[in-house]
């Protein structure tokens, strides 16, 4: 874990280094009391001593600790991503499978031009389009933010997921009114999520059912579906646990266009609107976390691969 | 004497059948290109995507005259957020400016930016893999490590952060984007390089004395190439999407300059009642990287049969 760790800070202090020259005299001074005079490999060390300690720095921003910042602003992507990649999954997977058993039939091609569309949709279009329609013309869904002004602070944020909070709370309108502005962003961007499962999920079915295996259970009599979910469905799930996570991942990291459209107060909002203000303590911050939790959600489908997989169980 | 089936005199050289003893190497060439051109030819989805692409192109040259000589940045107060119609077929923005114009202009900068990032990626990525595949040991393991620093990172979030570092502009956008998007290439070029370096071929070229950068330019590189050049394809969409979204953020091309990604977000607060101002430059984003999708995935079908 160390090494890993060990392995995406280098590219830190570099970053650090040219967001000051780009911020010119201002933060020069500060920065110089900071340590930024001393060698590179020292800084590096100094920062990585602080790091160790849980010590991000300070947001020249908001004047609050990194870290406090970081808790405060990761719980609504995480909302975002996790409801986004539930309806990937539910959506994505089965449509994969259909796809990859009816290979170069319709079933299969209309799962491919949705997919293509998916690939090919800029996110932040997207958005903009759907609040036109769904917010603008129709009000079926809510505009941008994550609740309602009225309800901001009727709900004491014990987790800082809206949802959760709003519902132990037991204040339902609140919980409405977050789930109304969720529909939206976690639609689009459960969009992308499902076009890339649904890929992946299509060409590992077809590599299943090219196995000896699944042409012996047709034999012996298992219908054809049958033996797609029973027999060729279990051996698809443990790479496709390596994908979902990847998709899952990739959410928590980049929904950076998708939060700013939907002024979203996400880690991708505040790495973004950090960057664009030039404080690098927040940027370097919300890296990590991103790294961090990109690692994190690695180890976690290896530790699911042995829980599916029983012959990596038994080693 | 009865006429030969229309058929071939039709297709002509094509359908002839693809001869399995080539004479020379020039024979085989042409023999291996006549394979590829009817493989094309059965797939009608990746000839609409090259067309599209090929539009592209052409849009991006014939800028001046497509638009029949309205500037994409001449403002027009007086007529702003006019809604698609005879004068302006797509409508004007909130300076005035024909978003017709500028939609057109705007495939300058994509293709721009698409190909200098493909002219970069590609020589560093293939650089890099073939002389860590082919040396091998430590400058293997140093150059993969380097690799994987940068794959760890989500590429929008690294290419912001570039982005934000190196400052506005479409010359640092296309840097950003080419220092995110090269580590996939060098992966690739890699493993070609891996299975490639111990086949008898590259054995008798060593045993003829042939140098080291010999070997690897000569006979490694070029076999990489299709396999590079297939991906760079598959790319080119996410590499459109990436562009358009720093010119969303402000991070593109600047302004007066026509970018589709910064058209959107000029938009975005007159989407609820001017729709057009965000919508159709997005749509032509949404089209060519969408003709890009569909012409990689064509061409990895032809290419390499194996990976459908």
């Amino acid at each position: 874990m160390t090494f890993v760790i060990g392995r995406f800070i280098p590219v830190d202090p570099v970053l650090a280094i040219v967001g000051d020259h780009a911020t010119q005299s201002t933060y020069e001074k500060t920065r110089l009391s900071i340590g930024l005079d001393r060698p590179i490999p020292e800084q590096y060390l100094i920062y990585l001593n602080k790091l160790i300690h849980g010590d991000l720095g300070t947001s020249v921003i908001t004047s609050q600790p990194v870290l406090t910042d970081l808790l405060h602003f990761f719980p609504a992507t995480l909302e975002l991503a996790t409801v986004a990649t539930v309806l990937g999954v539910i959506v994505g997977v089965p449509a994969g499978v259909l796809a990859g058993a009816t290979r170069g039939r319709w079933p299969d091609q209309i799962v491919r031009v949705v997919g293509l569309f998916g690939y090919s949709m800029p996110v932040f279009w997207m958005g903009l389009v759907g609040l036109f329609v769904f917010y603008g013309k129709l009000n079926w869904t809510a505009g941008p933010g994550r609740i309602d002004v009225g309800y901001e602070d009727v709900v004491d944020p014990k987790t800082g997921i809206l949802l959760l909070d709003s519902a132990l709370a037991g204040e339902w309108d609140a919980f409405r009114s977050a789930a109304a502005h969720l529909v939206l962003p976690s639609i689009i961007l459960g969009y992308l999520s499902l076009a890339y499962i649904a890929r992946m999920t299509r060409s590992f079915t077809i590599g299943q059912l090219s196995q000896e295996y699944a042409t012996t259970a047709l034999l012996k009599g298992r219908s054809f579906w049958g033996m797609v979910w029973r027999h060729a469905f279990p051996n698809i799930l443990v790479p496709l646990v390596t994908v979902i996570g990847l998709s899952y991942a990739t959410l928590l990291e980049g929904a950076v266009l998708t939060e700013t459209v939907f002024a979203w107060p996400g880690l991708g909002l505040y790495i973004t609107q950090s960057l664009f203000n030039a404080d690098m303590n927040a940027v370097l911050g919300g890296t990590i976390v991103v790294g961090a939790v990109f690692i994190g959600i690695n180890l976690l489908s290896d530790v699911l691969y042995r829980i599916i997989d029983p012959r990596l169980r038994l080693q | 004497m009865t006429s030969l089936p229309t058929q071939n005199r039709v297709d002509g050289l094509l359908a002839l059948p693809p001869t399995q003893n080539p004479l020379s190497s020039s024979q085989a060439r042409w023999n291996h290109a006549a394979v590829l051109t009817r493989k094309l030819g059965r797939s009608p989805l990746t000839i609409l995507g090259l067309a599209v692409v090929v539009i592209l192109v052409l849009m991006a040259l014939l800028a001046p005259a497509m638009t029949g000589g309205v500037s994409p940045i001449a403002q027009d107060l007086s007529g702003r957020l006019q809604p698609p119609g005879a004068a302006h077929w797509f409508g004007t923005d909130e300076l005035g400016r024909d978003i017709f114009a500028r939609t057109v202009y705007g495939a300058r900068a994509t293709l721009a930016i698409v190909a200098l990032v493909g002219v970069i990626v590609v020589p560093v990525g293939l650089l890099v893999g073939t002389l860590a595949g082919y040396t091998g040991g430590f400058l293997d393991a140093v150059l993969m490590r380097i690799t994987d620093i940068f794959l760890a990172f989500p590429s929008l979030v690294l290419a912001l952060a570039f982005a934000a570092a190196l400052g506005p502009g479409i010359v640092n956008a296309v840097i950003a984007i080419a220092l995110t998007a090269w580590p996939p290439y060098a992966r690739l070029a890699r493993a070609e390089t891996a299975s490639i370096a111990h086949t008898d071929f590259i054995a008798a070229v060593v045993l003829m004395g042939a140098s080291k950068w010999r070997i690897l330019l000569r006979h490694i590189v070029p076999l990489c190439m299709s396999s590079v050049i297939i991906r760079l394809t598959l790319d080119m969409a996410g590499i459109i999407l990436t562009a358009a979204g720093l010119g969303f953020l402000g991070l593109g091309a600047q302004p007066p300059t026509p970018e589709w990604g910064a058209m959107v977000a000029t938009g975005r607060s007159v989407v609820l009642d001017q729709w057009w101002v965000s919508t159709i430059p997005g749509l032509a984003i949404f089209v060519v990287s969408l003709a890009f999708n569909i012409l990689g995935d064509g061409l990895r079908d032809i290419f390499d049969p194996k990976s459908a």
